[in-house]
């Protein structure tokens, strides 16, 4: 079992703060149709970098990293094919 | 490193270890699709209502929507860290630090209940009782929608932030008074899995619940 060091996870906590502030900051900014989009590719990057360091899937093997992200990739499927029934009855 | 005891179908202690944690991942990919369904609700949902759900998003407290955010974040952190002084043997720490990841769990609880107890005085819990304050006369058509899923979404979080509570706090509890039990470093890590992706569904509800008021 990999030991990761303890400044890592501060360095990634630290790294989650300023994106959090983005977050919020970016969301106070009128830009149209960008904003959920811009605010859910930063919880995006949290997540992985969640993913990837707390949750040490960056530290497992690939075996471990496919299976942390089947349920992702399914629920992608989820949102693309429903999405796609949506966006072809009511165009944007 | 703790010797940790082998069940007798695996190899090695190695081999053990990854079969936890494919194990877990399992488990949490369920997880991701219980709440990717009712994620994908809000989608469509809000596609289908945009006006409503803004004016929704602006009725929900965004200083304490980004305050339990950070709450959970660092709730995270101090997991990771009891991880940590698990796979170093460090008892007082691990306790410590699970104690650390409890306390802040029922912080993030407490603010959402304050939250909650707003919400329904302000009459704005769907139901009969629904009626919100609002500039126009009628409630846009969505609007109590916008708080069906809210509540429905944050509540099932919360739900499974309990669970995380009671299972750290019994685990903090444990080691405090009884030490590290064998596979400490192992269980340990399990049980981060859980809590780090209750974080992780936060971390995506907060922006589509607080940020788009």
């Amino acid at each position: 079992m990999k030991i990761v060091h303890v400044s890592t996870y501060l360095w990634v906590f630290f790294a989650l703060l300023v994106l959090l502030v983005v977050t919020v900051a970016v969301g106070r900014v009128d830009l149209g149709i960008w904003n959920p989009f811009i605010a859910l590719l930063i919880a995006a990057v949290k997540a992985v970098l969640v993913v990837y360091f707390f949750m040490h899937v960056g530290y497992g093997s690939r075996l471990t990293g496919v299976f942390a992200g089947a349920g992702f990739l399914w629920l992608f499927l989820l949102l693309v094919i429903l999405f796609a029934d949506y966006l072809a009855r009511y165009p944007l | 490193m703790t010797d940790s005891r082998v069940a007798h179908q695996f190899d090695d202690a190695v081999q053990q270890h990854e079969a936890d944690t494919l194990g877990m991942w399992t488990f949490l990919a369920t997880e991701v699709l219980f709440f990717g369904g009712l994620f994908a609700a809000y989608a469509v949902y809000r596609f289908l209502y945009p006006e409503a759900f803004h004016i929704g998003g602006s009725f929900l407290d965004l200083p304490l929507g980004t305050l339990n955010t950070g709450i959970l974040l660092t709730s995270s952190l101090t997991m990771a860290l009891a991880v940590h002084a698990a796979q170093t043997e460090q008892q007082k720490k691990v306790a410590l630090f699970l104690a650390l990841t409890c306390a802040m769990g029922l912080v993030f609880l407490g603010i959402k209940s304050m939250e909650y107890s707003h919400k329904f005085e302000e009459g704005l819990f769907p139901g009969a009782g629904f009626h919100p304050h609002l500039e126009s006369e009628v409630a846009p058509a969505g609007l109590q929608l916008f708080f069906v899923l809210y509540f429905i979404l944050t509540g099932l979080h919360a739900l499974h932030v309990i669970i995380g509570i009671v299972m750290i706090g019994g685990l903090a509890a444990w080691v405090f008074w009884r030490g590290l039990p064998k596979n400490a470093a192992i269980a340990m890590e399990l049980i981060g899995l859980y809590w780090h992706f209750v974080d992780v569904v936060w971390i995506f509800l907060f922006p589509l619940l607080y940020l788009i008021g």
